[in-house]
């Protein structure tokens, strides 16, 4: 098993693709101990991809494994950050930070 | 009207009724120990009605309940005391509250021009003590202020916050949660927010195209609920949403906390980090937090000890917080276990079950009588379980329209507060017996004569104070309300213990009506029973409560039509009972089934007491010796002038009824039976001693007895003869006689 892979989404992260990205993601994350997931290439994504994120994460954390997001695009850093999920993501620095200021 | 708006009308009168006893019991103990509970309760109300006024989107009901329920936010924090001025202050708004619902419910779209000037009025007063309250915080609240709370008692930030979990469905149904968090972003400002995806199951059964988000928002906004709402107009009815204010108290959150499906813990410090406590608390939370979190960088889930503990180490979350957390768990169970236990049901359906079920005991009867003439002992055994089965489903359906009285009597506390006030006296409403079943139908016919009877009882019953002390009584009236069972009846007292019924006045009056002649000597029973002749009132002077003669026949008019009676008993200067008797219910009854000629007729079970058997009764007198006691009798065959010579021997029905027996001689018993009530039709409105008729299992028709007028003729005849024969209007069926003996063919 390859200790570090990458794995590129390069469709949107909608529902309209949540069936096969679910198990892109999935599979992706079986194979390895360490998932570096490109989201450079996401132009949009909406809860649907939002949540399938939040599985992946919660899988990975499960499994003890590695998981992150690197090179968001600006819808995805945009979702992130609307929802505060920066921190749980790891690819920011945790927003709370403006609000304990 | 839609079907919502019908739904919150009918719970709105329900919450309203609630929100009013809650204010009476806390107007009456402003002392006692669980006020609290109570002041929780009328908020609960008051809530409601506000929720579902602006779930309906009608305006006016929210608007004067907003500013109600900010008063009695106040109340429920301490920072208000509780004073009988502001009880009655409550009491006026629980009322207006109520003529806001019934504009609604007469479907007007805007209240009257007085009906608002009245609400403006009471929101003035409310605003005006809410902010006189305010600095105010009551000091057994200090231990709670201490750690969380503001000085002016409510949780810091001016911004509001709102708690929505979506349904799964919202994503197939083309909404992204996502778009409305950003429309509430362009509202205002969005200063913390939580994305709960607590409810993602693992992956194998997570289904990546039903939603599982929740999110837990501080907004900060100028815009009104109403617009906050509307940005989940389209999810609305598919996730669960709660809106809390600016301003909102710790214990908002708490039930926040309670309400939510999610562990307790983590959406304490969900609703820290979002900032729904304050920002000193916060700094403080977040600085463990971080020195934890760093110590285990990249591990988001394994940050123990979690937040919310440290809180409460460091005392920044109150411990009822943590109560509330704790005791969530058992709570969301009891409550589910709780909303399982009621339905709601449309009465029409539950009579239309009823009547199935009476049609079931006709039809079950049949065919019990088939088997029993067919011989075959299998068939009678398999019949009779099947009998045994019918009876067991009548009960029930019966059963489920029994209703406690209690609600009917309860709202007499209101009733007996506002005309004490009114007449100036001290009058005190003691209620038992409140558990009490009947049927519905019932229910909601006796409480127009209860009223009637109530507020007589207040207003000529109980005497002035000045002279209740003269007469050496407690200066506080009592008017009690008594509700029993008693052999198949439901019994109901109206009792005070004012001056009692006046003797000489109720004899000058009936003189005067011409009810009596001034020779006769009637007694105290016979007196007393006057005052529910047409036209019969002895008060001096019409009150704006009662007095106005118009009362009493019609209470009993009412009373009998429920096949009920009603009596009255008096003493002079000690007080007046008035006891309602009424059948359990409409609609079936255990009958005995006796024979007199070709026709049959029931006797309901529950007044028989016994039969006995007599060879060659006494022509002439109508009493027997029965173990030394006189009975009066009366014989059927005489009374429906059925032609023919009796059998040699007759069977004698012994029934009792309110105290008193009597008689009923029949050709033949024939046992026991179940019937349904069918009534005889506005043909027959004047039969004295017929309460209905039934089918029989063989398709006759038989005639039920009304034991309480029969009672009444055999044991009062000579008396009620007397009057009857004075003033021919006392009883209007002049012969019943012969139009019974045909319908009895």
């Amino acid at each position: 098993m390859p200790a570090e892979k990458i794995l590129s989404i390069s469709e949107d992260l909608t529902i309209y693709h949540a069936l096969e990205h679910k198990d892109a993601l999935l599979d992706a994350l079986s194979t390895t101990d360490e998932l570096l997931l490109d989201l450079a290439q996401v132009g949009q994504i909406d809860s649907a991809g939002l949540q399938l994120l939040i599985l992946l994460s919660k899988e990975a954390q499960r499994a003890g494994k590695s998981l992150r997001f690197v090179a968001p695009s600006p819808a995805v850093s945009d979702v992130i950050e609307l929802c505060n999920l920066a921190a749980e993501f790891g690819t920011a620095p945790p927003v709370l930070t403006g609000a304990a200021s | 009207m839609d079907e919502i708006t019908t739904v919150f009308i009918d719970e709105a009168r329900q919450q309203l009724a609630e929100m009013e006893a809650g204010l009476l019991r806390l107007e009456q103990d402003p002392e006692e120990n669980d006020e609290r509970d109570y002041i929780n309760g009328i908020f609960r109300a008051a809530h409601t009605v506000k929720g579902g006024a602006g779930a309906i989107e009608c305006r006016f009901i929210e608007h004067f309940t907003h500013d109600v329920e900010n008063l009695l936010d106040s109340l429920r924090n301490g920072d208000l005391a509780v004073s009988p001025a502001l009880a009655t202050l409550l009491l006026e708004c629980c009322d207006q509250m109520a003529s806001l619902v019934e504009v609604l419910a007469a479907g007007q779209a805007e209240p009257a021009a007085e009906v608002l000037r009245r609400g403006q009025a009471l929101t003035e007063r409310l605003q005006q003590i809410s902010a006189a309250g305010k600095p105010a915080l009551a000091p057994d609240d200090a231990a709670l202020a201490k750690v969380e709370v503001d000085s002016d008692g409510a949780l810091n930030t001016d911004s509001w916050h709102i708690s929505v979990r979506f349904g799964r469905d919202v994503l197939r149904g083309g909404t992204d949660p996502l778009s409305c968090i950003r429309y509430l972003a362009d509202l205002g400002e969005i200063i913390g927010i939580e994305t709960i995806a607590d409810a993602i199951p693992p992956a194998a059964e997570m289904d990546p195209e039903a939603c599982y988000l929740g999110f837990e928002i501080r907004l900060q906004t100028k815009s009104s609920k109403a617009e906050i709402d509307d940005v989940f107009k389209f999810v609305r009815d598919e996730c669960e949403l709660t809106i809390l204010p600016p301003q909102s108290k710790a214990a908002d959150y708490i039930r926040l906390l309670r309400e939510l499906p999610e562990d307790p813990m983590r959406l304490g410090e969900m609703l820290l980090r979002c900032g729904a406590l304050t920002q000193a608390e916060i700094d403080r939370g977040l600085s463990s937090q971080y020195d934890s979190a760093t110590a285990m960088p990249a591990d988001g889930e394994a940050r123990t000890p979690p937040l919310g503990e440290i809180l409460i180490e460091n005392k920044v979350v109150h411990r009822t917080i943590v109560d509330a957390a704790i005791a969530k768990q058992s709570q969301v169970v009891e409550k589910r276990a709780h909303d399982a236990q009621l339905i709601r049901v449309h009465a029409d359906k539950l009579d239309q079950l009823i009547d199935l079920v009476g049609e079931l005991v006709i039809a079950g009867a049949s065919a019990n009588l088939l088997a029993q003439k067919s011989r075959q002992s299998e068939l009678a055994e398999a019949t009779s379980v099947l009998s045994r089965l019918v009876e067991n489903i009548r009960d029930s359906a019966l059963q489920l329209r029994m209703v406690q009285i209690g609600d009917s009597f309860t709202r007499f506390n209101r009733v007996v507060r506002d005309v004490a006030k009114d007449l100036g006296k001290e009058i005190e409403l003691v209620i038992s017996g409140a558990e009490t079943e009947l049927d519905k139908t019932v229910v909601e016919k006796i409480g127009d004569p209860l009223m009637h009877l109530v507020r007589n009882s207040l207003d000529h019953g109980i005497e002035p104070t000045a002279l209740r002390i003269e007469r050496g009584k407690s200066a506080c009236g009592r008017v009690s309300l008594n509700a029993y069972h008693d052999s198949g009846s439901v019994v109901i007292e109206v009792a005070d213990d004012g001056g009692g019924l006046d003797r000489d006045k109720i004899r000058a009056k009936a003189i005067e009506h011409g009810l009596i002649a001034a020779t006769d000597t009637l007694s105290d029973k016979e007196f007393y029973n006057l005052i529910f002749e047409p036209g019969f009132s002895t008060a001096d002077k019409v009150s704006k409560l009662s007095g106005r003669g118009v009362g009493m026949d019609v209470v009993r008019r009412n009373i009998v039509a429920l096949r009920g009676s009603i009596a009255v008993a008096s003493s002079a200067g000690r007080g007046t009972t008035f006891t309602i008797r009424l059948p359990l219910t409409l609609a079936i009854i255990d009958g005995f089934l006796v024979g007199v000629d070709q026709a049959s007729y029931v006797i309901p079970l529950d007044s028989v007491v016994e039969c006995i058997e007599k060879k060659r009764l006494s022509g002439d007198r109508n009493f027997l010796n029965l173990r030394g006691e006189a009975l009066p009798f009366v014989r059927l065959r005489e009374l429906f002038a059925v032609p023919g010579e009796p059998p040699p021997r007759e069977s004698i029905v012994v029934v009792q009824f309110a105290g008193s027996r009597a008689g009923i001689v029949v050709d033949e018993l024939i046992g026991e039976f179940q019937t349904v009530i069918k009534p005889l039709g506005a043909m027959f409105p004047n039969l004295r001693g017929i309460g209905g008729s039934t089918i029989l299992g063989s398709g006759e028709v038989a005639l039920i007895l009304d034991v309480a007028a029969l009672v009444r003729i055999v044991s009062g005849s000579e008396a009620d003869g007397l009057l009857a024969h004075r003033h021919g209007s006392t009883f209007s069926g002049s012969s019943p006689q012969s139009s019974v003996a045909q319908l009895a063919r």
